[in-house]
């Protein structure tokens, strides 16, 4: 073995046996620096004759290029192996909780709302408003309920205090609207048929017990043309019902009864089964009210300036809170107004739960968190 | 208004059923609240006759029965103290539920002697009271047969009875609805006229003949007030959960709920002179039979004698002069008051009575001699005496007005065929309409019980309602092939703000318009608060001048349920007047104590009022408001900390306010943990033009390299950073892309009147890049524009 073939042996067994990209430097500088031991024997090829000058730097340039080579491997291996070990070092427990985020929510009312939007919008009905502080013109008298009629006292209305000009008068005060059937009115003054409108909203009524808040919310409907009759009431309702409860079958019945602005006047019941702790809507023996419906009054046509003699329609109203206790199973009427922040979160729907006909009605939201 | 089977069948001749009888009520709009039916747990039980009856072989008070059922002879213990060889009773075989005890029965070994079953109580089937022994039936009776049917069972019906059906606030109105709906007949009623032996000596005048069109009275002379009630009467009216009292009063609350009619019995002795129906005088006092005392009104209607109101005419009687244990006279009155006067009687004075609330709706007309006859027919039979004439003051009638149907409507209104011209006739005269048919039109006059049917809808009503709704076909909604959008902009808006907040982290929540007065005098904003008459209770007692207030209510208390750290928010109206339309929609939110529980990442911290802000203004960038041109300005109302709020405008028009509550209204409220808050005015975010294009401006990148540049400025510490911002923003358009405020510093090294604001400018080359020398003229620019629109300089 040649000298040369010794140092670079050497030089080899010292970066095979180094643990630190340091060392390894200093080994480079020793071997390849400009006092370097390689370094060194190439400045020795200008004193030597040419022929052994090309053959012996063919070699020491050969050997140095497999140290450079044998450096710039090592480094490698040194540096993956030192990034393992910092690694190893830098672990995180990932069982930890995130940052703290709040999920938001929306109210079960207004889940509801959007749901008896998108229903009733795929039947061609638009969203109509009205005022919640009313006068007496369109919250009784052009609903066919004029003063002292006795329906008029069963609705337990709030009144607004006059302005202190004069004394109180019951028969003149606005009141907080008992009902959205005001709506209608105001419709029928500002268009001509057909009409086709719901109207969802706040309602008042001085009552306030288990099944019972001085306010809840509505939703009145009103079809308006030449020839809606009630079998068509009956169709638009049960179509309604059935889309809303998200069910295949839906067993209906319909009591008649009484409402001043409609004639004749129903109720309508919904199948149901109820257990102790639970309450299925669309099977079993019980039945369950919803809502209220008929053929508009002619009085109540009249008073909005549409002739009864040739236009003929259908109103109905229910509650949109208890449609949400139905369909969610939300037991107290009673909560929903209480901002009870941990009935929200159980009770709320998450922000991207938006209502369509096409996506669905509910959960499209993903799951709350 | 309830009732029970027999006293129906008084007057219905039927064979139905009661579960048929309950559904054809509700079938007809007489919905059945109710049935108590004791009957219904009887299935179980029959008849049995004793054959055999020994002592137990080891008890001196039990015997061994030997109990034919009639199938078989059973061995049963028994411990009655009335058992004998041949008594007919109910037993009860092992399995059934003894309705008592709501248990099973069990056969049972009683002192070493097996019992298969047992012979029953009165009690223990829950038929009567008596618990002395066991039922013992009349000799006669066959064995074998259900209890139920040889019991005297009556089951108790209740119904609610809509407002238009006033004559279904008796007994013999239900009937006839029933017997319309093909459950039997209506039995006549035969009222016999009472002609009277001698003259009244009181007597009537009406001086208010608008509201009482007709008053009878007569005297009964000698009548026993001791005398027992019937006990068929008496039994009825404790089923429908009357107190019987004296046979006087009885008789009128039975006569009021068997036909509807209101009767008032006046003690003849007591009254002084004779009688007067008048209108009250004004602060007129009438003590009532409830004991309580009333001040009338000219409004309200007196029975009066010498002495003053004796009775509320059709609302209750007086304490003084009604009847007691031992009258002997009496003044029956039967008289007809008008609904309004009655209505607003009892309204006003809140007295609720069986009369008013037939009064009040309607009294049939025509009853008024008849009932009187009725009454003292029943005074006679129950108490004798001897009855005068009667004394009739004014007239009975009614509007006989003709009503018109043209049956082809039934398919044209209600969508059903197949209902003939013959079935609406029939229908109608089951009801008491006097029906007349010409050119293929009916005809109808109402019958005087009846107010409700004035139109061809009410006739329809009738018919549909005996044919049943349920037999109307149901026919879907036509709708427009393509559908368009429904939702105004602003009602979409509404439901993007919704969702917007709720995304921000948010809990909607929904409360009443309702707000306490207490809370809400500090968020009027000038304007005059709008006060409910009426409240239900007095913290709900304003119409909510601001959004914020039921939102605080609610943070207090979830503050108080240990949850202190809150965002929630509510799209809802609030009020500035009290005429309809003072109203507006209000995205109003909360953010209260810190973002979030203590946590190891550390990352909580207070909510302050850039959150309020942040919220006020993604909630109109959800509304599709021009945030971008908004101004700020620090005028926010004074609920809000003067100097940590600002309004959110658009010259004069108002979008939002936000910022840090009033220190004074946390405190007001006792709450001592911070809030922030916003109110966005939805209606007042500008709409976007309708005839803006959808497609969106080009987008312009410059393959340059953007150059950030920092600058420190100093200034007056009044100065608001946005106008340094503007400054800047606006020195260079071409130029500058970006303006960000990066730190706000004050403090040493800075006069007391100053602050530091240091901005970094994004300079954005368009077609080469910038020279050291161009780039420094741009920031010489901002500088010198800064200062001077702002009077800042560099730090």
């Amino acid at each position: 073995m040649s000298e040369i073939e010794v140092i670079k042996n050497e030089i080899e067994q010292h970066i095979a046996d180094v643990q630190d990209t340091k060392v390894l430097d200093d080994i480079r500088v020793a071997a390849l620096g400009k006092k370097g031991q390689i370094t060194e024997l190439l400045k020795t090829l200008g004193t030597m004759p040419l022929e052994e000058r090309i053959e012996f730097g063919k070699k020491i340039n050969a050997i140095k290029a497999e140290i450079e080579a044998s450096i710039v491997a090592k480094k490698q291996e040194l540096e993956v192996k030192m990034l393992n070990e910092r690694l190893k070092k830098e672990v995180i427990d990932v069982t930890l909780p995130c940052r703290p985020e709040t999920q938001g929510r929306i109210h079960p009312v207004s889940k509801v709302y959007e749901e008896i939007v998108a229903i009733f919008a795929e039947m061609g009905f638009e969203i109509a408003e009205g005022p919640d502080i009313e006068d007496q013109f369109h919250n009784f008298n052009a609903l066919n309920m004029p003063p002292n009629h006795p329906a008029r006292q069963m609705q337990d209305t709030f009144y607004i205090n006059d302005d202190t000009s004069h004394d109180f008068d019951m028969d003149c005060a606005y009141v907080v609207r008992t009902h959205t059937s005001g709506v209608q009115i105001r419709t029928m003054e500002k268009k001509h048929p057909p009409i086709r409108i719901i109207a969802p909203g706040r309602t008042y009524r001085s009552d306030y017990d288990a099944t019972h808040t001085p306010m809840f919310h509505q939703v009145e409907g009103l079809v308006i043309d030449k020839k809606t009759t009630m079998a068509d009431l009956r169709g638009c309702l049960y179509d309604f019902l059935k889309s809303f409860f998200e069910v295949d079958t839906l067993p209906v019945r319909y009591r008649p009864s009484y409402f001043p602005f409609t004639e004749p006047s129903a109720e309508m019941d919904i199948g149901c089964l109820k257990t102790k702790d639970e309450l299925k809507i669309g099977a079993g023996t019980d039945w369950l009210e919803v809502l209220g419906c008929g053929m508009v009054h002619p009085n109540v046509l009249k008073a909005g300036g549409i002739d009864p003699n040739e236009y003929q329609g259908f109103a109905f109203g229910m509650g949109i809170d208890r449609l949400a206790m139905l369909k969610y199973g939300i037991p107290d009427l009673r909560t929903f107004f209480e901002s009870d922040i941990r009935w929200i979160k159980n009770y709320g729907f998450t922000p991207l739960d938006f209502s369509s006909m096409t996506s669905g009605l509910s959960n499209n939201g993903g799951l709350a968190r | 208004m309830k009732f029970t089977l027999s006293w129906l069948k008084e007057h219905l001749d039927t064979t139905a059923n009661i579960d048929t009888i309950t559904e054809t009520l509700t079938r007809i709009g007489l919905e059945v609240e109710e049935v108590i039916n004791p009957a219904a747990a009887l299935t179980d039980f029959h008849t049995a006759r004793i054959d055999k009856v020994e002592m137990h072989p080891d008890s001196d008070h039990l015997h061994v029965l030997a109990v034919n059922t009639g199938k078989e002879v059973l061995q049963v213990v028994c411990g009655a103290p009335n058992v004998h060889e041949g008594l007919i009773g109910i037993y009860a075989p092992t399995g059934a539920l003894i309705p008592c005890y709501g248990e099973r029965l069990k056969i049972a070994k009683i002192r070493g002697v097996e019992s298969m079953g047992m012979m029953c109580s009165e009690k223990e089937l829950m038929v009567g009271d008596d618990h002395n022994g066991i039922i013992e039936l009349p000799a006669d009776t066959e064995i074998g047969i259900p209890a139920a049917e040889i019991l005297n069972i009556d089951p108790v019906i209740e119904v609610s009875i809509t407002p238009n059906r006033a004559e279904c606030l008796g007994v013999r109105g239900i009937a006839r609805d029933l017997a319309a709906a093909g459950l039997g007949t209506l039995k006549p009623l035969t009222i016999r006229h009472i002609p009277g032996n001698f003259k009244s000596p009181i007597h009537v005048s009406v001086s208010c003949p608008d509201v009482c069109p007709i008053y009878t009275a007569r005297y009964i002379k000698g009548v026993n007030n001791q005398a027992q009630t019937p006990k068929w009467m008496k039994d009825r009216l404790v089923a429908i959960g009357l107190h019987p009292i004296s046979p006087l009063v009885d008789i009128t609350n039975y006569i009021n709920y068997d036909l509807s009619r209101p009767l008032h019995v006046f003690d003849a002795d007591k009254l002084t002179g004779d009688i007067c129906v008048r209108m009250a005088h004004e602060h007129e006092e009438f003590t009532a039979l409830n004991e309580k005392t009333y001040t009338l009104d000219t409004q309200s209607l007196g029975i009066c004698d010498d002495d003053g109101v004796q009775c509320l005419g059709g609302i209750m009687g007086g304490l003084n002069k009604g009847s007691y244990e031992n009258t002997t006279n009496v003044l029956l009155e039967c008289a007809l008051f008008t609904p309004t006067c009655i209505a607003r009687t009892g309204r006003k004075l809140q007295l609720d009575s069986d009369s008013r609330a037939r009064y009040e709706r309607w009294v049939d007309p025509m009853s008024t001699i008849s009932g009187n006859d009725y009454a003292t027919q029943m005074i006679l039979d129950i108490c004798g005496g001897e009855a005068s004439e009667i004394e009739i003051v004014g007239q009975e009638k009614y509007d006989t007005k003709p009503v018109y149907l043209r049956p082809e409507r039934l398919k044209t209104f209600i969508g059903i065929d197949n209902i003939s011209l013959d079935m609406c006739v029939e229908t109608l005269q089951h009801l008491g309409f006097t029906v007349r048919v010409e050119n293929g039109v009916i005809e109808a006059i109402s019958p005087s019980w009846r107010h409700d049917i004035e139109h061809e809808q009410d006739l329809i009503e009738e018919i549909v309602r005996m044919v049943g709704l349920d037999n109307i076909p149901a026919t879907s909604m036509k709708v427009a092939a393509f559908p368009q959008p429904v939702l105004t902009p602003l009602q979409n808006n509404v439901v993007l703000v919704r969702h917007e907040l709720a995304l921000r982290g948010m809990f909607e929540t929904v409360t009443f318009s309702f707000t306490d007065s207490q809370v809400a005098q500090y968020f009027h904003r000038g304007n005059e608060p709008v006060i409910i008459h009426n409240p239900i209770i007095t913290e709900l007692d304003e119409m909510r001048p601001s959004i914020l207030c039921n939102l605080l209510i609610g943070a207090k208390n979830n503050i108080a349920r240990g949850y202190p750290n809150l965002a929630l928010f509510e799209v809802a109206p609030e009020f500035y007047g009290r005429i309809p339309g003072q109203q507006r929609t209000v995205a109003g939110g909360i953010r209260v104590g810190k973002t979030s529980f203590k946590d190891w990442t550390a990352t909580q911290r207070s909510y302050d009022v850039f959150d309020a802000k942040a919220d006020a203004l993604a909630a109109i960038a959800a509304a599709k408001g021009p945030i971008d041109s908004l101004q700020i300005t620090t005028d926010a109302p004074n609920y809000y900390h003067p100097g940590r709020s600002g309004t959110l405008r658009l010259g004069k028009n108002i979008l939002a306010y936000f910022g840090e509550l009033h220190p004074l209204i946390l405190k007001a409220l006792d709450i001592k943990t911070n809030i922030v808050a916003f109110e966005v005015f939805v209606e007042n975010i500008p709409l976007p033009r309708d005839t803006k294009s959808k497609a969106k401006k080009k987008l312009e990148l410059s393959s340059l390299q953007a150059v950030e540049k920092d600058l420190a400025f100093v200034v007056a510490k009044n100065v608001p950073s946005i106008n340094i911002y503007t400054a800047a923003k606006t020195a260079d358009r071409d130029n500058i892309s970006d303006v960000r405020i990066f730190d706000v510093y004050e403090g040493d090294n800075l006069p007391e009147d100053k602050k530091s604001i240091a901005i970094t400018v994004t300079f954005q080359p368009k077609d080469k890049s910038y020279t050291d020398a161009e780039l420094e003229a741009l920031m010489n620019k901002v500088i010198s524009e800064v200062g001077k629109k702002t009077g800042a300089s560099l730090r």
